[in-house]
């Protein structure tokens, strides 16, 4: 009896505060938005009547597959996104029922290339990253194409220093490692023309060869953990590292990051579009929810306030590289007016 | 052919041996006494195989204790500044209501910026002043609320409050900010150290002890961040965890060890419960997204889902332990209860389990430890999550203490570093609790015959 009392007692005191309607945003997502939007619903949750917004950080491609599952409580109302919505996924929300999204542009990230900063700054075009990154390379009369051969910096140039090539980046789950792919080494490919030859006759190899990162121990998978790549470069002055801007930005006494085509990865050059490798952020708003869920318009209106992702906001504080003013004001206007996403 | 020749020889060791056995042995001859020296020898190497195992071991824990230890203690503690604070009248309770409401709502972040550029008055640019009120945390203006909701008596009076400092600035005053290197790569610019410096020469800077760490729940900025959020969060968890699978694993193994007949089936359900203890526990994290989110609706982030996943993987590691100990009560003592006329209930309720009771709650206990120190199934019921509010049930949001200490180890800020290692800190203490706590329940309920 006591003891079944005991047992009566602890599932009530776990039960406590049960259920009702959800009185909460949910988001979910991309870990590179998260630390921007998990300090705006900090800042919300502080400075309205609202709860905290729960955020997940799942990775855009996860963050999207739960927005898309259907309308409903059970379903989360916002997801961030490293890169855009691709058509595919905007006709699988339709296809369960969620016909209007508005799309947020949040800003911009950078992905540096960094070392230590007691080893030399390093001066790179995104061929040169290509050739010490890619699986398959041109072979050195750039007839055909062969295994990645080169094993220092020098090889690819004699301009770069006599070190072996090493570099730690993220695994290919990061939407790091997507947006890093798609704008150095997809980009620089079509530079050689052995490899550009191949769009026409084969473009399944054309889109291996562009996109294969070599696995012969030079690219090191260091693991989503960003920190720990920051860590290990500190210890390792040869090697470098691929990770977002924010965590240059953070570790600015100990890295340095490296230019790519002439340009150092500096907040003022991305924000600019002169640092060639910076991607566009995102979120997703679910239009059915406005209104049931509490709050969504608020924390629309308080991320998009010039004193969140504004150019002195405390979003630039921890990273996030904002568009200028008037765009700011074109995509402002649509998230407030909820202006349904069309592709 | 082999056998043959084996024969040969073993007849021919037979014989040597009949032959030494008949001759006296001579314990001074030098090859007896070089065999004697080889086996000693043998033991101490032995002994010191194991010793250096041992030694060895524990240098790998004194290495991570000592890593973790050294890089999180400065975590228990947060730079303060003192600064003198003017609780203006005209600007808390202009109409001198007296009224909690109207105080609750003053600007107190302003007072805060009103007495920097009081301290420091010569800052003037937009982005000088920026850098100044960043000496002190957003957080700051809450407890200035506190102190002067608590005694409106401070209302229009300057007095000198300690006030929690921003990240940057804590990282200076702990040492891990240099000011050696250049100003353009270090987060702090020389108008900023210098501004640090003077409020130290006046000694108004002061590392308190980090109580916030233990009593908030997370948060971006990482003074104000702290764990008892995802405490509560496993909390919750566990005591799900514990009330499903406990009751649930120690009939399932009384049972099988008591009452189940040996045939076929019992076979299948043994080996089934030997192979999900080595499951890798992503695997129950799917079952649980499948089952309990997307079959029975339970809410995404809840304790209770993590719990229910928890227990699945927690109840083959209490099976297994509760059968081990089961089967270690003597054959006696049943047939003594059965011979004085005891049902098999009877046996097993009144004599068998409490007599296993120790070794049932130890293998428990150590699942528990292994459900507490989880983050794989929870990243599919959503329970790696940004949560500020303490979660006030299982039914609300919450994240638990190693999936707060796998998001701060990911955040950029630096002050995060500090808070992984005394969060690793706390979990560790935990575990070592809870084992702890199984040793005390062996030791206190043990029977010997």
């Amino acid at each position: 009896m006591k003891k079944t009392l005991a047992v009566a007692a602890l599932m009530s005191v776990a039960f406590a505060g049960a259920a009702q309607a959800r009185d909460q945003i949910r988001i979910v997502g991309s870990s590179t938005v998260f630390p921007f939007a998990t300090a705006v619903a900090e800042e919300f949750g502080k400075t309205t009547s609202f709860k905290t917004p729960v955020i997940e950080s799942t990775g855009s491609g996860g963050g999207l597959k739960l927005f898309c599952a259907g309308v409903g409580e059970q379903h989360p109302d916002i997801t961030n996104a490293s890169r855009r919505i691709k058509k595919s996924e905007v006709e699988k929300c339709a296809a369960n029922g969620i016909s209007e999204i508005t799309e947020v542009k949040v800003g911009y990230d950078g992905i540096v290339l960094s070392n230590s900063n007691e080893a030399p700054e390093l001066d790179l075009t995104k061929e040169q990253i290509f050739l010490a990154l890619a699986k398959i390379v041109p072979s050195k009369d750039g007839k055909s194409l062969v295994d990645n051969f080169y094993t220092t910096w020098s090889e690819i140039d004699p301009s770069l220093p006599d070190v072996k090539i090493e570099v730690l980046g993220p695994p290919p789950t990061s939407g790091t490692r997507d947006a890093f792919t798609e704008l150095v080494l997809e980009e620089a490919c079509d530079e050689f023309p052995a490899i550009a030859a191949l769009k026409e006759s084969n473009s399944d190899q054309h889109k291996a060869v562009c996109a294969g990162v070599r696995e012969d121990g030079a690219y090191v998978e260091a693991g989503e953990n960003d920190n720990l790549i920051v860590q290990k470069l500190e210890a390792n002055k040869d090697a470098l590292g691929i990770f977002g801007f924010s965590f240059l930005d953070q570790n600015g006494d100990k890295l340095q990051g490296s230019m790519i085509n002439g340009v150092s990865p500096t907040f003022e050059a991305i924000s600019a579009g002169d640092y060639p490798v910076s991607r566009s952020l995102y979120f997703y708003v679910k239009n059915a929810h406005v209104g049931t869920i509490p709050g969504i318009e608020e924390y629309l209106a308080e991320f998009t306030a010039d004193k969140a992702w504004g150019d002195e906001g405390y979003l630039a504080d921890r990273g996030l590289i904002p568009m200028d003013a008037k765009e700011r004001e074109t995509v402002r206007n649509a998230a407030m007016n909820l202006s349904p996403l069309s592709m | 052919m082999t056998d043959m020749a084996s024969l040969m020889e073993d007849r021919a060791a037979a014989k040597v041996i009949s032959d030494n056995l008949h001759k006296p042995v001579d314990w001074d001859s030098p090859k007896i006494a070089r065999n004697i020296k080889k086996r000693y020898a043998a033991e101490r190497r032995f002994k010191m195989y194991g010793l250096s195992a041992i030694a060895l071991a524990l240098l790998a824990l004194f290495v991570l204790a000592g890593s973790i230890g050294s890089k999180g203690y400065t975590a228990f503690f947060q730079t303060y500044v003192q600064l003198e604070v003017t609780f203006d009248a005209a600007e808390i309770d202009p109409d001198g209501t007296g009224d909690p409401a109207v105080i609750g709502k003053a600007n107190f972040d302003g007072l805060i910026k009103q007495a920097l550029r009081d301290r420091f008055p010569d800052v003037t640019s937009r982005q000088a002043k920026r850098d100044l009120y960043a000496i002190v945390s957003g957080g700051a203006s809450y407890d200035l609320r506190e102190r002067v909701m608590e005694n409106p008596g401070l209302i229009g009076q300057t007095r000198k409050v300690w006030l929690i400092s921003g990240d940057d600035f804590d990282m200076l005053n702990k040492g891990y900010i240099s000011a050696d290197v250049d100003e353009g790569s270090r987060r702090l610019n020389d108008e900023e150290i210098a501004w640090y410096d003077s409020l130290k020469s006046d000694g108004a800077v002061e590392k308190q002890f980090h109580t916030r760490f233990f009593t908030n729940g997370d948060s971006r900025e990482p003074e104000l961040a702290g764990i008892w959020g995802a405490a509560v969060g496993s909390l919750y968890t566990l005591m799900v965890t514990l009330a499903l699978s406990f009751p649930i694993g120690v009939f399932a193994a009384v049972y099988l060890e008591e009452f189940a007949p040996k045939n076929r089936f019992t076979t299948i359900v043994e080996v089934n419960i030997n192979n999900l203890a080595a499951v890798p526990s992503i695997v129950f994290g799917l079952l649980g997204l499948e089952v309990y989110l997307n079959v029975m609706h339970l809410p995404r982030s809840a304790p209770v889902v993590g719990g229910l996943t928890l227990a699945l993987m927690t109840l083959p590691t209490i099976i297994i332990a509760s059968r081990a100990a089961i089967k270690a009560v003597p054959p006696s003592i049943r047939q003594a209860a059965l011979g004085l006329g005891a049902s098999p209930v009877q046996t097993v309720t009144h004599h068998v389990l409490p007599l296993a009771m120790p070794g049932i709650l130890t293998g428990t206990i150590i699942g528990m430890a292994q459900a507490l120190g989880e983050t794989a199934p929870l990243l599919m019921i959503g329970m790696v999550a940004f949560i500020v509010d303490i979660p006030g049930g299982a039914l609300d949001p919450a994240t638990v203490l190693p999936v707060q200490i796998y998001l701060w180890a990911d955040s950029p800020e630096r002050a995060f570093v500090e808070k992984t290692s005394a969060a690793i800190m706390v979990l560790l203490a935990f575990l070592v609790l809870m084992n702890g706590f199984a040793v005390y329940l062996r030791k206190k309920f043990e029977r010997k015959w």
